[in-house]
């Protein structure tokens, strides 16, 4: 036997994980694959590939050596089995519903969600007959109310956007695992970084990379992450993707053939290779760069967004501050739980000048920018009110967390005293 | 022998030190995981030999298929268990009465027999219980990255193609970086 062998360290992982040298030139940095296909060895050759026999590239559709350097890689940060990239956040969830659910069907989603998600779910999944039911993760026992027996999965998100909320991952993992049914963490706000749900019990990750993994802010992307723990074959035929024989494939049951990663190969070879949201590879290149860098990133998107935080919570124009780093926080003993070296970057407040005073100040900034991302090196502001859920009633507003005066930022990489200058001004301005 | 998790250079070391695999329990029929397996494996330059009383005589892949080990004519580096736990405890018993006893008992993604390990390991066999040999094989040579799969490996070194072929990986010699399992 060797001696012990070492188990890589975060940093290291974000590097060098999926990243070996290039097989054929040598090449230390991934090359992108910017090619729509590629040649197969032999007849016997395309036939195992196309058959699942045989692991290798086909068609960028399905697969490309440049995204699945990114695919490992957040798989490895992750703790996963294995990672299927696609085009967006967006896909990625359709991706891992589409792999579960059939019309008629029912999935729990946390309320605390980030918009998008929830109009998603609300609205565009109706047409595929996949019925939400929404659940307070201020209130657990909800969880376990919503749960039938067409119940097929839980999602939430590990910090919630648009900030502000950490949800008890272990605790609602019980109420899945005591359901047979997995449970969906998207991980965006947080990062492997700053949380590992797997730790905590979940069965899939998700990501939007456009945000704090690729960092940026020049990429679109998303990814699955399969976390190897769900037995997609004790309940009989309620997951038939993973545990029937599949039509698509002469008869192969995924589960079977592809054990603790087989839930990322259905998403691969069944959603992503039929639905078409495939991301593109310099995209993936792209991402991976900012990828390399995440841990130094989010320590100081951390450390920044602790700094203006509490430097707003002392302000007179300001009425409250939501951010579970801060101590006193409704969220603050969960943060220490799942997100001790910092609660993110993305937080709201309120101010008591409401509507109008919001709406002045995200005119004013000069530093910060006025927009819908976040999980940029810019430092970014938005008054939901009048831009993104500007179309809801008032109630509905303060539902979302989007009342009249609130105001959401988040916190990039500038000097964290420019930051502060640049909304200090804008608050004072007329 | 901690069956739990096994280090990256106890499962290398195997399937670079192992030419010939009976594989007990192997289907005729291509869309089962044994076939996948089997086929795999001997593309990568293994002697297979096919094990399945219910097929003995026939052909599997153009490999003469045997009932049972004793059958076999020739001595074989590792048993590779496609049979349900409860069954692996009279093929290991068989395994140990061969001529030239094997090397290496392998059970199969979802077999786990620990009274059969303890047979093995008492007359000095290797055992790998609960694994794949194929995608343990993809994993160590870098192919199974092509898949976004997490092979738990890190290296600076270049992987290297087998043979002619631009996508079928090597297993190479020991690698300095290999993860614990």
């Amino acid at each position: 036997m060797a001696e012990a062998e070492r188990i890589p360290g975060f940093a290291t992982l974000a590097i060098h994980a999926g990243a070996k040298p290039d097989p054929t030139t040598g090449a230390r940095a991934t090359p992108i694959y910017q090619t729509t296909s590629f040649v197969f060895d032999d007849v016997d050759h395309a036939a195992a590939l196309f058959g699942l026999q045989a692991f290798g590239n086909i068609y960028t559709r399905i697969g490309n050596p440049t995204c699945a350097v990114l695919e490992e890689r957040i798989a490895a940060l992750e703790g996963g089995t294995a990672g299927l990239a696609v085009a967006s956040g967006h896909a990625a969830q359709v991706i891992v519903m589409h792999a579960m659910m059939t019309p008629g069907d029912e999935f729990v989603a946390s309320k605390k969600l980030y918009g998008g998600s929830i109009n998603q779910f609300n609205h565009s999944y109706k047409n595929f007959g996949w019925n939400v039911v929404w659940a307070d993760p201020d209130d657990l026992s909800s969880f376990e109310k919503a749960v039938t027996p067409k119940t097929k999965c839980i999602f939430i998100e590990s910090i919630a956007n648009p900030g502000g909320v950490i949800t008890d991952i272990e605790a609602i993992s019980k109420i899945a695992r005591k359901a047979g049914i997995p449970l969906i963490v998207d991980n965006t706000l947080a990062t492997p970084y700053l949380c590992k749900p797997i730790d905590f019990g979940a069965d899939i990750v998700v990501h939007s990379l456009t945000k704090f993994i690729g960092g940026h802010g020049n990429s679109i992307g998303g990814l699955i992450v399969d976390g190897g723990t769900f037995d997609w074959g004790a309940s009989k035929g309620r997951y038939p993707m993973l545990s029937e024989p599949r039509p698509e494939y002469q008869g192969i049951v995924l589960h079977e053939t592809f054990g603790n990663f087989a839930f990322a190969i259905a998403c691969r070879v069944l959603g992503l290779r039929d639905l078409g949201p495939a991301l593109s590879p310099f995209n993936a290149f792209l991402i991976l760069t900012g990828t390399e860098t995440l841990p130094l990133r989010m320590q100081r998107h951390c450390e920044n967004t602790l700094a203006v935080a509490q430097w707003l919570s002392k302000r007179p124009e300001v009425a409250w501050v939501s951010y579970p780093g801060l101590p006193g926080d409704k969220y603050h003993a969960l943060a220490k739980k799942y997100v001790p070296k910092g609660s993110g970057a993305v937080f709201t407040f309120g101010l008591k000048g409401g509507y109008d005073a919001g709406v002045k100040l995200v005119s004013n900034v000069k530093l910060l920018s006025h927009l819908a991302n976040i999980g940029d090196t810019r430092s970014l502001i938005i008054h939901p009110a009048s831009t993104t859920h500007r179309q809801l009633s008032d109630a509905q507003k303060v539902q979302a967390g989007a009342g009249p005066d609130v105001v959401r930022l988040s916190v990039g990489l500038e000097d964290k005293d420019d930051i502060i200058a640049d909304l200090e001004q804008g608050l004072k301005a007329k | 022998m901690n069956h739990d998790a096994y280090s990256d250079a106890y499962i290398r070391g195997i399937l670079n030190t192992v030419k010939t695999i009976a594989m007990v329990g192997i289907s005729p029929k291509e869309n089962r995981p044994s076939y996948f397996a089997f086929k795999y494996l001997l593309e990568r330059g293994y002697r297979m030999i096919p094990v399945n009383p219910g097929q003995a005589g026939k052909n599997i892949l153009g490999q003469k298929v045997y009932a049972k080990l004793s059958d076999i004519p020739e001595p074989i580096d590792m048993v590779d268990i496609f049979r349900a736990a409860e069954h692996v405890i009279p093929i290991v018993e068989e395994a140990l009465t061969l001529k030239t006893k094997p090397k290496v008992i392998w059970m199969q993604l979802s077999v786990r027999n620990n009274e059969a390990a303890k047979l093995a390991e008492a007359a000095d066999l290797k055992v790998v219980m609960n694994r794949c040999p194929k995608i343990e094989y993809g994993r160590l040579s870098s192919e199974i990255s092509w898949m976004g799969v997490n092979s738990r490996t890190l290296s600076s070194k270049r992987p290297r193609t087998l043979g002619a072929g631009v996508q079928r990986m090597r297993l190479g010699p020991a690698s300095d970086n290999d993860n614990s399992g």
